[in-house]
């Protein structure tokens, strides 16, 4: 069988007579440098963005009007759904985690234990993620959708400096405001279990809010708290590169708003590995 | 020609050039906008019209030659200082580029953030730049609410309200109705003659450039093919050039 294959070595294609599985290996293993650099080329273009951004965002002119309304924007638009999230998810993690607990007859380590992986843990990966959807996305798709209707050239030709007036205030608003959502979803999340334990259990809200913050420590919050900077950050940064670097029209746009959350979804994993990694060395977990 | 020997010309491109790869889209352009006057420039698409705008606003970098906004080379200037100099220049994009999150008081006040003097004043030169093009009503509105035309003319406030000293329009009239067509084409024209600002006009449109032109350009394979006034091309016998009158 005869095929026709792109060889990126010399940026030229070739024809290849696929005799069996190893020749078909060989034709692939040509495509996967092209797409590692691509990969590193990605990366490397994400870091010079970040670069830029904190650059551009110590040095005057700042944009406070427009860093309140993406403040706005990000933070007072996603309550609700922050809300809801974080009640649900206190109420199925309390109701899952009860019949192991009861096996045992440690019901009454449920606060403590539900505290403990909702602020450490839970709380802020599953709200930074549902934000990376709404917000990371909405982000990609704003930006992307200015940059091909040419609206950001607008902006630089009216002489003024669009990467500050967009990007940096919707990377900040999303680092500043991300952790003030994860603590107000970790707070619906405890809410959501104590109703459960209230309901099923007879344990009264006093007693276990009682609880809950006997069982928290500093060395609990401090690190949650820390990481849910860099999850904003990265909420805020992934999705202005993409939008701000959207090529091809409305397809663009689309793959912009995509991407974003893909790849937001995969840094934050990346970010909470390294920061429950350096809190184990400074907090001894 | 020869009175415009002695004045210096606002806008001076020399020796342009701008390829992608092995694309070459201008291979050496040259021209002159004097103060004043209605130039403008007629290519095919992809002829090389928009990369050359966007080279002479500073939003493509050009590969060779010198592009003079009142003396100044902005391929040499500072970021500042070309954003500064951008204030001098209003720019009507193809796709009007309204700011869809604002409203139509917002979007004219965006480029008065350059400026010192606030509030009355901004309000002052918001309502007389859509007052210019008769959209005083549409003050408080969203883009989209508004129509292709509507869009356009707020565009064209926008580029206005700074009072500068040129202005580049790409493709005024695509994408628009006839009747709303000959409207802008009017507006564009009114405008120049209470302001006397220079124009540098993009376009396809054999109307267009027979009401508005003082001088044409005609801008085939990257270079100014033949420049003269719209009676001169348009009677020219070169087929290159009858192509565009047919």
């Amino acid at each position: 069988m005869r095929n026709i294959i792109f060889n990126p070595y010399k940026q030229q294609y070739i024809w290849v007579v696929i005799i069996d599985n190893t020749t078909s290996f060989m034709a692939l293993s040509l495509q996967i440098p092209q797409k590692i650099k691509a990969f590193f080329i990605e990366i490397g273009e994400l870091s010079y963005f970040a670069g830029r951004y904190f650059k551009e965002a110590f040095s005057p002119p700042f944009e406070f009007k427009e860093l309140l309304r993406q403040c706005y924007n990000v933070g007072n638009k996603s309550l609700l759904l922050v809300g809801v999230t974080g009640f649900i998810l206190g109420l199925v993690f309390t109701l899952q985690s009860r019949p192991t607990l009861m096996e045992f007859g440690a019901e009454s380590w449920m606060p403590s234990m539900v505290s403990i992986s909702i602020v450490r843990e839970i709380g802020p990966v599953i709200i930074a993620l549902i934000c990376a959807g709404r917000i990371s996305s909405g982000i990609g798709a704003e930006l992307g959708s200015m940059r091909v209707t040419e609206q950001i050239d607008a902006m630089e030709v009216s002489g003024t400096n669009p990467f500050k007036f967009l990007v940096v205030t919707r990377i900040t608003a999303t680092t500043l405001m991300i952790p003030l959502l994860i603590i107000f979803g970790d707070a619906v999340a405890l809410y959501g279990s104590a109703l459960v334990e209230y309901l099923k259990g007879d344990v009264s809200f006093t007693l276990y809010f009682n609880k809950v913050f006997d069982a928290i420590k500093f060395s609990d919050i401090i690190p949650a708290t820390t990481k849910s900077f860099f999850f904003g950050f990265a909420i805020g940064l992934v999705g202005s590169y993409k939008g701000y670097n959207c090529k091809k029209g409305t397809v663009g746009v689309g793959e912009a708003s995509n991407s974003a959350v893909v790849y937001t979804s995969m840094l934050l994993f990346v970010i909470d590995f390294i920061a429950v990694f350096i809190s184990d060395i400074f907090f001894e977990i | 020609m020869t009175e415009r020997a002695n004045i210096s010309p606002i806008l001076k491109i020399t020796n342009l050039k701008k390829s992608f790869g092995e694309n070459h889209v201008l291979n050496g352009f040259t021209m002159s906008l004097f103060k004043g006057e209605n130039l403008v420039i007629m290519g095919k698409s992809g002829s090389g019209k928009s990369v050359m705008v966007k080279c002479l606003v500073g939003l493509m970098e050009a590969d060779s030659g010198s592009i003079e906004i009142m003396g100044k080379d902005i391929t040499k200037l500072k970021q500042n200082d070309l954003n500064n100099l951008r204030t001098e220049i209003g720019f009507l994009f193809q796709g009007s580029a309204l700011y869809d999150s604002m409203t139509v008081r917002e979007n004219l006040e965006f480029p008065l953030r350059k400026l010192k003097k606030k509030s009355n004043n901004h309000d002052k030169l918001i309502i007389e730049a859509l007052e210019n093009v008769g959209l005083a009503h549409a003050i408080d509105l969203m883009p989209d609410e508004l129509s292709g035309g509507m869009k356009r003319r707020v565009a064209l406030a926008r580029a206005l309200i700074l009072h500068p000293k040129i202005i580049i329009y790409d493709e005024p009239t695509t994408g628009l109705d006839p009747i709303t067509s000959k409207e802008i084409i009017l507006l564009i024209k009114n405008i120049q003659k209470k302001y006397g600002t220079s124009s540098l006009i993009i376009t396809h449109d054999v109307d267009c450039a027979r009401v508005i032109s003082n001088r044409m350009i005609l801008l085939i394979n990257g270079i100014n093919y033949k420049e003269g006034s719209f009676k001169e091309l348009a009677s020219s016998t070169d087929k290159n050039i009858q192509a565009f009158f047919k």
